[in-house]
């Protein structure tokens, strides 16, 4: 690796004024699971690295009833599927966490890393959009908010700008008739780049059989992560059967516009993004109705 | 050259202080600098599960921690097992069930296992593979492996 000068600022302003002032190229580290490996690869380059990890902001998460999640952007993966309030109400982000990389690399990977990487492949990105959450970033000019369908640009860019950093991802109350689910398609059972992966959300009536309302993300199948906003629209008011599901499948793989290569072509992507969205929302339907048996 | 830290941590129960450079990984300053060179260096990229520590009490790989990053935390390697000359369980448990070969991975198994074991005293054969997903094993296959943290896990209540 590369020769690079360090600092681990103890405040969130000591974070900015160092990303803001420092000569050369910053590079942030939460779980370094990726900034580490491509520092040591010469993909990026850093003079200096500025560990986010001792900011408070950065390791809050803080959960209630009514206002909902605030998820420091350096929480590691393994506090979010241990946290037992957020696996009921927040079940898409439970179940990316726990499937990104194994075990190691879940004690110290953030979400917060996983969406400022911003792989098109990332696996929290389709369940916070699904999620409808928010991210908040602190700039030299103050702080700012951007949907996290909005946030990724590029693959591995997007709309940070130089000084500004990720300070936490903010999640709107999980209601009651309301259910989520990420899951991804990889050849084995675990450690593998999702060929294609879906978080669907789903808010059901109080009876449990028409969906109020629904959001979709899906990832791996364009250079960003998506909103497929059309599917999720079709789908308020409708029954919340399988057929409906399938439909919504339908209308998401026209968001698709997915790449071939050594995981899968383009053609068998597309088909998958239409069996995993209709999975997502019956698994996202099951978990509203237990919610509502409870 | 940027200048080199003093860093403080406790190793293997001791306070230990090591000087090292901001890109130097905690694995590398283990095994070059304070010669414990029971972890190894399998990928380096964190692929391979070799280089697994625990860092306050959670598995992680070394290749991905800087050095610098270990300050004030608490490192346990496989160095840590062993007691004056007496293997831990887990160690016995895998020498007796065979999972070995040229053991380069095996370092990295006891470590992930030992804080699997501590999670799950009684772990199933799926908590055994999901946990041990992260670490690979080129010679012994997993069976013998998971047989043994079994067997451990059997010997230890
Ligand atoms: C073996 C292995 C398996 C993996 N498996 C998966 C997988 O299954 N699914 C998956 O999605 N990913 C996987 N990854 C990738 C990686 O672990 C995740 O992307 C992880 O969530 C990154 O989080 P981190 O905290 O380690 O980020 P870091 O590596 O610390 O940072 C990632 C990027 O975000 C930037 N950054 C971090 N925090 C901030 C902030 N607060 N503000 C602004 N920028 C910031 C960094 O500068 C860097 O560019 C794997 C990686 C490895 C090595
Ligand atoms: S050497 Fe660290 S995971 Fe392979
Ligand atoms: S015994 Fe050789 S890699 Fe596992």
């Amino acid at each position: 690796m590369k020769d690079f000068g360090y600092a681990a600022p103890e405040s969130l302003g000591e974070a900015s004024r160092l990303l803001q002032h420092a000569a050369g190229s910053v590079k942030i580290l939460a779980g370094g699971t990726d900034i580490i490996v491509q520092l040591r690869e010469g993909m990026r380059e850093a003079d200096l690295v500025v560990d986010v990890k001792k900011v408070p902001e950065l390791q809050e998460l803080t959960f209630s009833a009514t206002h909902g999640l605030r998820l420091g952007a350096s929480v590691p993966c393994h506090r979010v599927y241990e946290h037992p309030q957020l696996v009921a109400a927040y079940s898409a982000l439970v179940d990316a966490s726990k499937i990104i990389g194994g075990w190691q690399i879940q004690s110290r990977a953030s979400v917060g890393g996983n969406l400022c990487n911003s792989s098109p492949a990332a696996d929290t990105i389709p369940a916070l959009i699904a999620h409808h959450a928010w991210c908040e970033i602190a700039s030299p000019r103050g702080k700012r908010t951007v949907a996290v369908e909005q946030f990724c640009t590029a693959p591995g860019k997007n709309v940070l700008q130089k000084g500004e950093l990720l300070v936490a991802i903010v999640f709107p109350p999980s209601l009651s008739h309301s259910g989520s689910a990420y899951e991804r398609f990889i050849p084995r059972n675990e450690m593998d780049i999702a060929v294609v992966g879906v978080g669907s959300r789903v808010q059901l009536n109080a009876t449990g059989d028409t969906i109020e309302f629904a959001r979709i993300g899906v990832g791996a199948v364009a250079p960003t992560p998506k909103y497929a906003q059309e599917a999720s629209e079709w789908l308020a008011g409708k029954p919340a059967t399988e057929e409906f599901f399938a439909q919504a499948g339908e209308l998401a793989k026209k968001i698709a516009s997915p790449i071939s290569d050594m995981r899968g072509t383009a053609e068998y992507r597309t088909h998958l993004v239409g069996v995993m969205v209709k999975r997502t929302l019956l698994k996202a339907a099951e978990r509203a109705k237990v919610f509502i048996n409870h | 050259m940027a200048k080199k830290t003093v860093v403080s941590s406790t190793i293997n129960g001791s306070s230990t202080e090591f000087l090292c450079e901001p890109r130097q990984s905690l694995l590398e300053v283990l095994r070059d600098t304070l010669h414990l060179t029971g972890s190894k260096e399998g990928c380096n990229n964190g692929n391979c599960g070799a280089c697994t520590v625990l860092m306050d009490g959670k598995p992680v790989l070394s290749c991905l921690v800087l050095g610098v990053e270990a300050e004030g935390a608490k490192i346990e390697t496989v160095e840590s097992l062993a007691k004056n000359g007496q293997l831990a369980p887990v160690q016995q448990c895998f020498l007796e069930g065979a999972a070995l070969q040229c053991g380069i991975c095996t370092p990295g198994f006891l470590m992930a296992t030992k804080a699997l074991l501590e999670k799950f005293p009684q772990p199933t054969e799926h908590d055994i593979r999901f946990h041990l997903a992260n670490n690979l094993c080129r010679c012994t296959g997993y069976d013998k492996i998971v047989k043994s943290v079994q067997a451990c896990a059997t010997a230890v209540r």
